[in-house]
């Protein structure tokens, strides 16, 4: 048969694509009209939008000191709360594992636990824990090791998931009960993934806590907040400049690191 | 006859050791604990009581300040900022993908530094400054996410741009093409899936931002969340945080499927 392909009316006329843009322009339109989108009321206040931008090029370096003792805290907060975070996150990773938790309900529960915990934004619950502890590093450190449990619990067990299975039959052979085949077969195989992971969230950390303090958990968010609230932008831009060091300083360090680790 | 270390391959764990102990013990000298507030206990336990017993009135009223509306008002937020910066991404991914095979690029490194910068550069400064261009409300949010996802998405254009095979567009260029013809019909055609792809990812990270934007009075639910947290009204807290769960986990859901049929 040496018919050439007939193409079907639908394929013809693009029909899928066809629809598919217009259920997509709908939505544009419609999102915009709910957002009050009004482009050129964007240009007409964009000479007070510039009157901030200008304000910031012009830095109050004389600010410089006051940031240097804020900056350093909300390193430690990062460097905290990621280690708490990432060590908490090691069992629940284990019981989430499809090959190691073999029981599709239990691992089913933890799963459920660990993805609600992940969609908590985190400002939210630098909100709530501003609100349990009170105002200070400790409800940023709080905020981060939750943040960080969940992001690193999932990339975690996405790991797990990928081992050998070889060195946990041997040891299960061998007599090994479940903890000691964790132990000895599992954590060895993804431990540079893990460190690898760790050192991720901990860049992630970094730029999260810098905001954590505009809420009043502690850092340099606070004096983001305070040069904000009394429309000091000379010194808001020494503090965004302040951070955008710290970020680019920890993201090198620990890109070489996780660079030698994979 | 044995082989000798030489005193870093001896050392080196414990010299690592050494270090991350010091560097900890640093950090947590400067993390304060002075125990829990009196309140925490009364407070937690009020939360967790709020996030059991959730407002359930509060879901939809009508009058377009209950949780569908703004969750819907956060999805749109998110939604046209995402797309905005998309395409505004394009050109600056092409200003920082390094193409050719030096460390040193002047215009790659200095188009990854601005990237670096508009990515750390605070999405709730960002929000302020666009609330003071276009008043309080949704629109500053849909200009901050905008404007802030540049960063992120430039970056992962650019390394998609990096990424692809570079033979077609030679064989263009071979045949008599010009570098315009190279950009239809070899690079574009390249980027496109893993360019929707990245956008898809990025929505989802935008719908988590879009909910806290409220929080500097740019729209979305983050205004009603932070207002019932001060007013310590926990149900009214309980019924936003599912709320907000619920549309992050069906969003994730949703963009997922579309990803996977992308790839």
């Amino acid at each position: 048969m040496n018919t050439i392909p007939v193409k079907t009316w639908e394929q013809k006329w693009h029909v899928k694509t066809l629809l598919w843009v217009l259920l997509f322009l709908v939505i544009f339109i419609g999102a915009g009209n709910m957002t009050e989108v009004d482009v050129p009321e964007f240009f007409h206040g964009f000479d007070q939008f510039m009157v901030i931008f200008k304000e910031m090029l012009h830095p109050a370096w004389a600010y410089a000191p006051y940031i240097y003792q804020p900056l350093l805290q909300t390193i430690q907060m990062a460097l905290v709360g990621t280690l708490i975070g990432s060590v908490l996150a090691i069992p629940f990773a284990v019981l989430a594992a499809r090959n190691i938790m073999t029981n599709t309900f239990i691992r089913s529960i933890f799963r459920f636990i660990l993805n609600i915990v992940r969609t908590i934004p985190d400002l939210v619950l630098a909100a709530i824990f501003v609100a349990i502890v009170g105002i200070g590093p400790m409800a940023g450190v709080l905020t981060l090791i939750v943040f960080s449990f969940g992001m690193v619990s999932k990339l975690f067990y996405e790991a797990i998931e990928t081992i050998d299975m070889g060195p946990l039959e041997a040891l299960t052979a061998a007599g090994a009960n479940k903890t000691q085949v964790v132990i000895f077969a599992v954590l060895p195989q993804v431990l540079n993934s893990f460190l690898s992971y760790f050192l991720y969230t901990l860049e992630i950390n970094v730029r999260a806590s810098t905001v954590l303090g505009y809420l009043g958990a502690g850092g340099i968010g606070e004096l983001l907040q305070r040069s904000l609230g009394q429309f000091r932008y000379d010194r808001t831009a020494v503090v965004v400049i302040g951070i955008f060091i710290v970020v680019i300083v920890v993201d090198t360090i620990s890109n070489q690191l996780r660079e030698r680790l994979a | 006859m044995t082989i000798k270390k030489t005193f870093w391959q001896r050392y080196h764990m414990l010299v690592w050791s050494v270090l991350v102990v010091a560097l900890y013990i640093w950090a947590f000298s400067g993390i304060q604990f002075n125990g829990f507030k009196e309140m925490a206990g009364e407070v937690t336990k009020a939360i967790f009581g709020g996030i059991f017993h959730p407002d359930w009135g509060y879901v939809y009223t009508g009058d377009g300040e209950d949780l569908v509306s703004l969750l819907i008002q956060t999805l749109a937020i998110a939604f046209l900022g995402t797309i905005v910066s998309a395409i505004l991404s394009v050109p600056f991914a092409f200003w920082a993908a390094r193409t050719q095979k030096s460390f040193f690029h002047p215009r790659s490194t200095t188009g990854k530094l601005f990237l670096t910068f508009v990515r750390t550069f605070p999405e709730i400064v960002m929000a302020i400054m666009f609330i003071k261009a276009v008043g309080p409300g949704p629109y500053a949010g849909v200009l901050a996410v905008s404007f802030h996802s540049i960063g992120m998405l430039g970056k992962l254009f650019s390394e998609a741009i990096e990424g692809i095979d570079r033979r077609p567009g030679e064989a263009i260029l071979a045949a008599g093409g010009n570098g315009l013809d190279v950009l239809i019909h070899a690079t574009i055609p390249a980027v496109l899936p893993e360019f929707l792809s990245l956008t898809l990812y990025r929505f989802e990270i935008a719908v988590r931002s879009a909910s806290i934007l409220g929080l500097v009075g740019a729209g979305g639910i983050g205004a009603p969340l932070l207002f019932s947290i001060g007013t310590r009204t926990w149900p009214r807290v309980g019924i936003i945080l599912i709320g907000i769960v619920v549309m992050v986990i069906l969003i994730d859901f949703v963009s997922g499927q579309m990803r996977k049929r992308l790839v």
